[in-house]
């Protein structure tokens, strides 16, 4: 059967089981959007671009399932380009679909014309542009299966619109085979067995785990091997979920807001088991005094990972769920790490996480710790970027996969509250909260419409301090107190979310946090809650840029 | 220290592109490159020279490079026993009474003239880095006049 190229987009969609679509149309998306008019296809029609990109980051997140987002040639897509920047930073296997002018046309300098394939080329995993009908459907199929195999990314498809109109026999291809693309799954044996043989004979072990062991799945092979080892656990930001925080081995985030144990731990360990991790500057800190005493062995999925910034004695290249499934059979002897662990326990006691509460203020942290209260640690968190990024990340216990969603590696201000309407659309009976500041949540607060008119009751929480907060703060710290620019005038938030038609609610007063977040979970609406907190609360423990890990500011006496 | 890189590519467009973007994004000039299919015309082979004084960049850069979906095989022939080859043309001043010292040099370095004009001749030469060196200096007493030389293509010794 002979189909246009716009309704063999959608039939190859539907064959990837594509429930959902985020996009915005225009001139050259026209044909798919004629398609999609009567397609058995749900669309999200977002306010901008870059809400459709980081909305289907976000249900990504929350699902595990490609994300697909549409956008117009031209503005439409490099409004696409944080979002897919942002997906690639963090590993998220994304569709994008961009139209492009007229196949004949390109290169001429066309009404909303852009080399959308030369923008985005550093920022995807792979990308297409698309110049016969007859091509299509095979590189959609390509592109899910790149998009979502070995180290997952945004793969970006660029389709002219002439394309789309043209007719070809829809032909889908059961079969991939891209010769040039095998990712390793399985870790060599020779390198497990030294791994395993190391690993016995460590005295203090530490596991360092990364947004890695979430992708592959490897929830349970983790926990099974940490609970055999009897080993110490640390996550980075975008670990968070990939083992329970309130297990009694974990020891919570390390790094530049990392806990001070963590980070003691990864200066004191004499073994580091890293899994699908990448030893980001924001985790080691000064480079040449991170993990002094520790070999290190690092399984990951992606070679240009491993030795990159740290020297590696170990590697192991594959998939974190098949590689920790098998060390778990083939560790036979255990490490004793009982004395390990109760220099850990003092360190525990000596510097855990803390803030000074108040009576007559709402500290930010306390707010973060209310919706853990509130929703039972069961809710699905995003955030934005900055200071609220790092107290949900700290003062909510997240004890499963897929439940805390944040941008890791670009730190994509703007991030979170479209990235809770993917997660929510993707998680419909769980609580969607976005944890967010009063700058970051103006970045893409637009979305409101689009949640409202779909129906999409995610949560607002703003942590409101009238400050770009961690730029603040870093000025506070190392620009002596010059706050230049960072001071924000806000808009009146309430009267903002009432008139898209949301729920807003002001807290002023501590006693009514608790309240105002039980209020909002039982209402079955946008929400959105302008928490007024302290205003110069900074995040604690802090290590500076380019110090070591154990240099840490504790903030508190 | 100056590396020869070859990879192995499907031969479409864009693949170029992208493996120059792995480069230029570090600040790594390309020094010198050669593309051209191969027997089999769906795959190209480009060979690199880049000059590369931290060999961790570089190692980096090649395992960026075995990442690109478009790209087959890596190959890099600085710590391989290889063969390198480079084509240069040369426009120098020549006239007819030049013609014994022109030929002394050819004959000694292994170059040709392809045409010798009234007032220019054109040599040809295909060499290793350091011959088409040796020849260019010999070459100098004539004034060179225009010059161009082809990428480093390489092939492993067995």
């Amino acid at each position: 059967m002979k189909l246009t190229g716009a309704k063999i987009l959608i039939e190859c969609l539907k064959k990837e089981g594509v429930e959902v679509i985020f996009g915005y149309p225009g001139g050259q998306v026209l044909p798919i959007f004629d398609a999609l008019y009567d397609a058995d296809m749900r669309f999200i029609l977002t306010r901008h671009e870059q809400g459709a990109a980081h909305a289907a980051d976000g249900y990504t997140r929350a699902t595990g399932r490609t994300g697909v987002c549409l956008a117009t040639s031209g503005p439409g897509a490099t409004n696409l380009t944080t979002g897919i920047a942002n997906a690639y930073m963090d590993s998220i296997p994304m569709i994008a679909i961009t139209g492009q002018v007229k196949s004949f046309l390109i290169g001429n300098d066309a009404f909303q014309e852009a080399d959308v394939t030369g923008i985005t080329r550093p920022i995807t995993k792979h990308n297409y542009l698309v110049k016969d009908v007859k091509d299509l459907a095979k590189t959609i199929h390509e592109a899910f299966y790149i998009a979502s195999s070995g180290r997952p990314g945004p793969v970006l498809i660029d389709i002219p619109s002439d394309i789309q109109q043209q007719e070809a026999e829809f032909i889908w291809p059961e079969e991939i085979d891209i010769r040039s693309y095998k990712p390793t799954s399985f870790g060599h044996p020779g390198q497990m067995k030294k791994a395993a043989k190391m690993i016995a004979s460590a005295k203090k072990p530490l596991i360092y785990a990364g947004g890695g062991v979430i992708i592959s799945g490897a929830y349970h092979e983790l926990k099974k091997l940490t609970e055999k080892l009897n080993a110490p656990i640390t996550w980075t930001l975008m670990g968070i979920g990939c083992f329970p925080s309130t297990h009694k081995l974990s020891l919570g985030m390390l790094g530049m807001h990392g806990t001070v144990y963590a980070n003691h731990a990864i200066m004191e360990a004499d073994l580091i088991l890293a899994v699908g991790a990448r030893f980001d500057d924001r985790v080691t800190g000064r480079l040449d005094k991170f993990a002094p005493y520790a070999k290190i062995i690092h399984i990951d999925i992606d070679p240009t990972s491993i030795s990159k910034n740290v020297k590696v004695d170990i590697p192991i290249v594959g998939d974190a769920k098949n590689i920790l499934g098998q060390l778990v059979e083939d560790i036979n002897k255990v490490p004793d790490t009982s004395e390990w662990l109760k220099t850990i326990e003092t360190w525990k006691k000596k510097s855990p996480l803390k803030y000074h509460d108040k009576k007559d203020i709402i500290k930010p942290q306390y707010v973060v710790e209310q919706i853990y209260k509130a929703t039972k640690g069961k809710a699905v968190i995003t955030t934005e970027v900055g200071q609220n990024q790092m107290w949900a990340a700290q003062w909510y216990q997240y004890d499963y996969p897929r439940t805390f969603i944040s941008s890791g590696g670009l730190g994509t201000m703007g991030f979170g509250f479209p990235a809770a309407m993917g997660a929510k659309i993707g998680a419909p009976d769980k609580i969607v909260f976005d944890i967010a500041g009063d700058g970051s949540i103006q970045m893409n607060i637009q979305e409101l419409g689009t949640c409202v008119a779909n129906k999409i009751n995610v949560k607002i929480a703003i942590l409101n301090n009238g400050y770009l907060g961690m730029v603040r703060q870093w000025q506070e710290l190392f620009y002596k107190k010059r706050y230049s620019y960072t001071t924000m005038t806000n808009p009146d938030f309430v009267k903002l979310a009432e008139s898209y038609g949301a729920v807003g609610i002001r807290v002023t007063k501590k006693e009514d946090v608790l309240k105002a977040i039980e209020k909002a979970i039982s209402i079955d609406k946008v929400v959105l809650i302008d928490f007024k907190v302290e205003e110069e609360e900074n995040v604690f423990p802090m290590v500076p840029a380019g110090e070591a890990l154990n240099r840490m500011i504790e903030g508190l006496a | 220290m100056r590396h020869t890189v070859a990879v192995l590519v499907e031969n479409k467009f864009g693949v170029l592109a992208r493996i120059a973007g792995l480069f230029s994004a570090r600040g790594y000039n390309i020094s010198s490159l050669a593309v051209s299919e191969t027997l089999d015309p769906t795959i190209s082979y480009m060979t690199m020279v880049v000059d590369a004084e931290d060999e961790k960049i570089l190692e980096q850069i090649k395992k960026q490079l075995n990442k690109l979906i478009d790209v087959i095989i890596v190959t890099d022939f600085t710590k391989k026993n290889h063969i390198d080859r480079e084509l240069m043309l040369a426009k120098i001043g020549y006239s007819a009474k030049d013609k014994a010292k022109l030929d002394g040099v050819l004959d000694k370095i292994g170059a040709k003239a392809v045409q010798r004009g009234n007032d220019t001749a054109i040599i040809e030469m295909i060499g290793d880095q350091d011959e088409i060196r040796s020849l260019l200096e010999a070459l100098k007493q004539f004034g060179i006049k225009e010059l161009v030389r082809s990428g480093r293509i390489a092939i492993a010794k067995e």
